[in-house]
């Protein structure tokens, strides 16, 4: 594989960089939590490299800081080491509009359902926690995970890999809850709404919509927890869309609002924002112009290595231990498979706990390094469905999709 | 007998197939929050109208923390943000903006 596949997306070399020497009195204030930040490189292709990382959200422990307001927060790589699950604390962050409520009253929150229904209702939380309670595992991940390695790089969130996190969910399938206001013989597409609004008011509102059969699948479901907790507030307290084996842009946050309609959804972010190329990988040369552009949809599959960095040193001749973290997209993990030669032989990995098809899989291998000198780690994943990672980046102005084979080089010694 | 066996056991198979339904049931808490803002501004010079029209909508962390890309690339980026997302720009202060951006995150 070409150096252009490298990821050392796990070096995250952590530094200190000390600001009381620059920031000045008005610094010193906002600093006293600690004299210093901390900071994370990470490596993006031409950078910059340097995000600082932020304990400073509500409900969020350390996190990578890509934008304050709305808060787009990366989930540090060495958390994906720690389990299959990703802790609330530090499950990344993602909003489209700064205007998010702070505070959500249990008692007077309302889900109203409407539209192309036999009678509108409208549901209190306690509504919904009367009804059967259903639990899944499942990925969310954002549909620009991993855009700072497109190259040619493209504007947006410069996120690492760290855009996903996996949760065991918990709530009520969205089927039992359309059932309750009856959904009428032609409709088409379910329309999501939260409790977010734009700054600006003739500013399209956040709103996702899926095709009504999908909304009725018996696996599309309305979380009121996550990880046995009730959401952080920034991942969609109190009720979060879940769709299992979709990207997250459908997972809408703090929803508050179901529609059901009976004609296509035409609002910008279902119609025209967060569309890829109709080709295979969602594929184009940069600048390729006249391609047909459909919604994102079911995810691909992923693996990566998450005990060993960029740049890590493992012994020569001695049996180590690789492991981390894989996800099939929309069908489980079939195999995943390790290299230590950049790719040319590949040998099967030990497979972890099944947590469900749509949750992350922990693997393991057991490698040796013949003798001294410089490895290329590689690390990829088959699904259910037969689909395999491929060796070669895609690539598409959105920074959508991206699931090539991650390399990680190392020095044996 | 048979068929009502036949839906007893569709409806449990159909159940464990997605959940691992709990009796347990859940209690919700109401929460109240503040979220941290940004005093950061786009620094050095002709940073004026940047600073004056795109930091309603957002911090300027994440602008500040784009890769380089071409004047074509910015001004796509800036006529998005008017056209789509209905940031006030005034008119005047476009140039401005895509100034800013080439002469700081340009190639």
């Amino acid at each position: 594989m070409s150096s252009g596949l490298e990821n050392d997306s796990h070096r995250h070399a952590m530094t200190r960089r000390y600001l009381l020497g620059a920031a000045g009195l008005g610094g010193l204030a906002l600093s006293l939590r600690g004299a210093c930040a901390e900071t994370v490189d990470l490596p993006l292709p031409g950078g910059p490299d340097e995000r600082d990382i932020t304990t400073a959200f509500p409900q969020k422990g350390a996190m990578i800081l890509q934008r304050t307001r709305p808060p787009l927060l990366e989930t540090p790589w060495s958390v994906f080491d720690k389990g299959v699950f990703t802790p609330n604390d530090q499950f990344y962050v993602r909003w489209h509009w700064a205007v998010i409520p702070t505070s959500v009253d249990i008692n007077t929150f309302k889900l109203n359902v409407h539209g192309h229904v036999n009678q509108t209702v409208s549901l209190s939380l306690q509504d919904v926690l009367a009804m059967p309670q259903v639990e899944l595992a499942a990925v969310n991940q954002c549909s620009g995970n991993s855009r700072g390695f497109f190259e040619p790089r493209v504007a947006g969130g410069e996120w690492a890999n760290g855009a996903m996190g996996n949760a065991k969910w918990t709530g009520v399938r969205l089927k039992d809850v359309l059932d309750r206001a009856g959904v009428k013989p032609g409709a088409v597409q379910v329309r999501f709404n939260g409790l977010d609004e734009p700054v600006v008011p003739d500013a399209p509102d956040f709103k996702k919509s899926l095709a009504i059969d999908h909304a009725r699948d018996g696996e599309v479901m309305l979380a009121y927890a996550m990880n046995g907790e009730q959401l952080p507030v920034l991942n969609g307290f109190p009720l979060r869309l879940v769709v299992p084996g979709w990207y997250a842009t459908y997972w809408v946050k703090m929803v508050s609002d179901i529609e059901v309609l009976d004609q296509p959804d035409d609002n910008y972010w279902t119609k025209t924002a967060y569309t890829i190329p109709d080709t295979p990988r969602a594929n184009v040369t940069p600048g390729q112009t006249g391609v047909k552009m459909i919604p994102i949809n079911r995810m691909v599959p992923r693996s990566f290595i998450t005990n060993v960095s960029a740049g890590a040193t493992l012994p020569a001749a001695k049996p180590s231990l690789l492991r981390g973290i894989a996800f099939g997209g929309d069908s489980g993990v079939a195999s995943v498979d390790v290299s230590t030669d950049g790719g040319k032989t590949w040998t099967p990995a030990q497979l972890g706990k099944d947590e469900g098809k749509y949750s992350f899989r922990q693997w393991q291998s057991q490698i040796t390094l013949p003798s001294a000198g410089k490895y290329s780690l590689a690390v990829r994943c088959k699904n259910a469905s037969g689909e395999a990672q491929p060796d070669t980046p895609n690539w598409n102005g959105s920074g959508f999709m991206r699931n090539v084979i991650e390399t990680t080089n190392v020095v044996a010694s | 007998m048979s068929r009502t066996m036949f839906v007893v056991a569709f409806v449990f198979s159909a159940a464990c197939a997605h959940l691992a339904a709990n009796a347990a049931p859940f209690t919700l808490k109401s929460e109240s929050v503040n979220f941290p803002d940004s005093d950061k501004t786009f620094p050095g010079p002709g940073a004026d109208a940047i600073n004056n029209n795109c930091l309603s909508c957002h911090s300027a962390g994440m602008v500040l923390t784009q890769p380089a890309l071409s004047k074509d690339a910015w001004t796509a980026e800036v006529h998005k943000m008017i056209a789509n997302y209905k940031a006030p720009i005034d008119p005047n202060d476009v140039d401005a903006i895509v100034a800013y951006l080439v002469r700081t995150k340009g190639k």
